[in-house]
């Protein structure tokens, strides 16, 4: 049985003249622990399938099972929020600047109804690789990567079973970048995590997915596995413009 | 000597190892920007000496400030026994005006405590929820805001009757329509932001969000602008006291004091300039620490 399940989902934002179609007819299914990505360039809407899963783009029609659920429209409930978390694009707008690490944690472990936050906390710290000594620090003394793995252990305080990663290493160094991605490899093994990964850097996606949809102005023109990408095998002449640029010299080519 | 470089070292050091430790090294390193800014540290010196004046006003004052001497009135300034002079019924200036610092002090807590609290309800719910809650919020911050603020105040007051408690009321009635505008510009962008999506993404509630999440945040432009506000505050107090529809004779608040010392002006100044200069080196004083604050708590500051 797949964990996510899409199905002719069209997103918009605005109404009437000002109405933007930013997701058109997308339809794809994440097995349960597999980890699936979503390429394409800006403002293809492979981040507003997230945020329509989330009920953050609360204006969309068509079909999004979870876990065989069925969702309707912006609100979700709690059992919701249990099993499915999101990790925002950039750690330096995804904490709190006036709360401190622990107070993220803390809070959130008790919005999920969690006991013993205290040790909880400790153990969520431990499993992100930050050490208890950044437990008290304010997001202004923690570098971005810090800050991100302080955001996926938010994401994992209520113990999901799906990661959504909204582009998680867009906005780090590429070394931090490394580091954070063999951290979400580490973690998926550990819990047995379903992630559905949105990135616009075709090497990230081939590192840690399983299959990933191609998005191209808001339609999905081709969905495909990791085999292929590695391969080259693109059936769409997008993808294969893609690819292309993705394997020439550039600044990510390294 | 070691011991307080150990005490400094602790409160400026990276890694907090306890909740308080955090929070009273955040504290203390605000305190250390503020201390750097003179003019700050001059004004916070005014007001904690305005509130000490006010705490031991029996103790200081040379003269009981209702007690008249017909025979002694209109003294000038340095006559014997009272350095800043007599008012028209004999009674001692100076001891009037630290009396009066009580009534001053008591007029701008109670405003300060009354309209940022309103303001920022207002301001954030109408921000957060949006909507119609957000129209008929905001209409009705327009509709306070186009009254010319001191005949509001003339309004309320005239019709609950004089004294200072109606004129807190009536000033902080017309005080909050800023602050909610503020409060609501803010949240607005605070609610777009991927934090507040990351703690709904957590189940959290609206009233959660909007006192966690979105109050911490204003809180700080707010007290900043609530400062800079002070010296208004206090001049409207002083302005209605003038009008005679604030605090009454023969109360030793310092806007009546003027509205007293109005008839004399000409031959006798000074009995209408000291409560003067009172009102001005508390307001100057009032704006000198916001603009200090100003440095040490904007929002912007959390995130160098």
């Amino acid at each position: 049985m797949s964990m996510i399940e899409i199905e002719g989902l069209n997103v918009w934002f605005g109404h009437g003249p000002d109405r933007v179609d930013a997701v058109r007819g997308a339809s794809f299914s994440v097995a349960r622990g597999e980890s699936f990505g979503l390429v394409g360039e800006s403002g293809s809407g492979k981040s507003t399938i997230l945020r329509a899963i989330t009920g953050l783009a609360p204006d969309w029609s068509g079909r999004v099972d979870i876990d065989g659920q069925a969702l309707a429209g912006g609100k979700r409930d709690r059992a919701f929020f249990r099993k499915v978390q999101m990790v925002f694009q950039d750690p330096y707008a995804s904490l709190h600047p006036r709360h401190s690490v622990d107070q993220v944690l803390s809070e959130t472990l008790h919005l999920h109804g969690i006991p013993d936050i205290d040790a909880r906390v400790r153990s969520l710290l431990d499993d992100v690789g930050l050490g208890g000594r950044f437990r008290f620090r304010y997001p202004h003394q923690l570098s971005g990567g810090q800050r991100q793995r302080v955001a996926i252990a938010r994401a994992l305080a209520g113990e999901p079973e799906i990661l959504l990663l909204d582009e998680p290493t867009s906005a780090l160094d590429v070394s931090v970048q490394a580091e954070i991605l063999n951290l979400l490899t580490d973690l998926r093994a550990e819990h047995g995590l379903t992630y559905l990964m949105v990135s616009h850097d075709l090497p990230v996606i081939g590192h840690m997915c399983d299959r990933l949809a191609v998005m191209k102005s808001g339609e999905i023109v081709e969905v495909m596995d990791v085999g292929a990408l590695r391969a080259m095998r693109a059936e769409h002449e997008y993808t294969r413009d893609l690819l292309a640029a993705s394997v020439a010299p550039g600044p990510h080519s390294a | 000597m070691s011991e307080t470089l150990t005490l400094r070292q602790w409160l400026l050091t990276d890694e907090p190892t306890s909740r308080r430790h955090a929070r009273l090294a955040s504290l203390y390193k605000g305190w250390l920007t503020l201390r750097g800014n003179t003019m700050a540290m001059f004004g916070l010196g005014i007001l904690v000496a305005l509130v000490l004046m006010a705490l031991f006003a029996p103790l200081i004052a040379p003269h009981d400030p209702y007690v008249q001497n017909l025979g002694n009135r209109l003294q000038p300034l340095g006559s014997p026994g009272h350095p800043f002079g007599t008012d028209s019924l004999g009674r001692d200036i100076l001891s009037r005006l630290i009396y009066g610092s009580r009534i001053t002090l008591y007029i701008v807590t109670l405003v300060a405590l009354i309209a940022p609290v309103a303001g920022l309800l207002v301001g954030t719910v109408a921000g957060y929820v949006g909507g119609w809650v957000d129209v008929i919020l905001m209409r009705v911050t327009d509709i306070f805001l186009a009254f010319p603020r001191l005949v509001l105040a003339l309004a309320f007051v005239a019709a609950l009757g004089a004294g200072i408690e109606n004129a807190v009321l009536a000033i902080s009635l017309t005080a909050w329509p800023p602050y909610a505008r503020m409060a609501r510009a803010e949240t607005l962008t605070i609610r777009a932001s991927d934090y507040i999506s990351a703690v709904r993404l957590q189940g959290a509630s609206p009233v959660r969000i909007i006192t966690r999440h979105i109050w911490p945040l204003c809180i700080s432009s707010l007290i900043v602008r609530v400062t800079l506000d002070m010296a208004g505050i206090i001049l409207a107090a002083a302005g209605l006291g003038f009008l005679g529809l604030g605090a009454q004779p023969p109360s030793p608040e310092w806007g009546a004091m003027i509205s007293e010392g109005r008839r004399f002006i000409l031959d006798h100044w000074w009995v209408a300039t000291m409560p003067g200069l009172a009102i001005f080196t508390v307001s100057l004083a009032f704006n000198l620490l916001g603009d200090g604050l100003r440095d040490v708590l904007d929002p912007k500051e959390g995130s160098q």
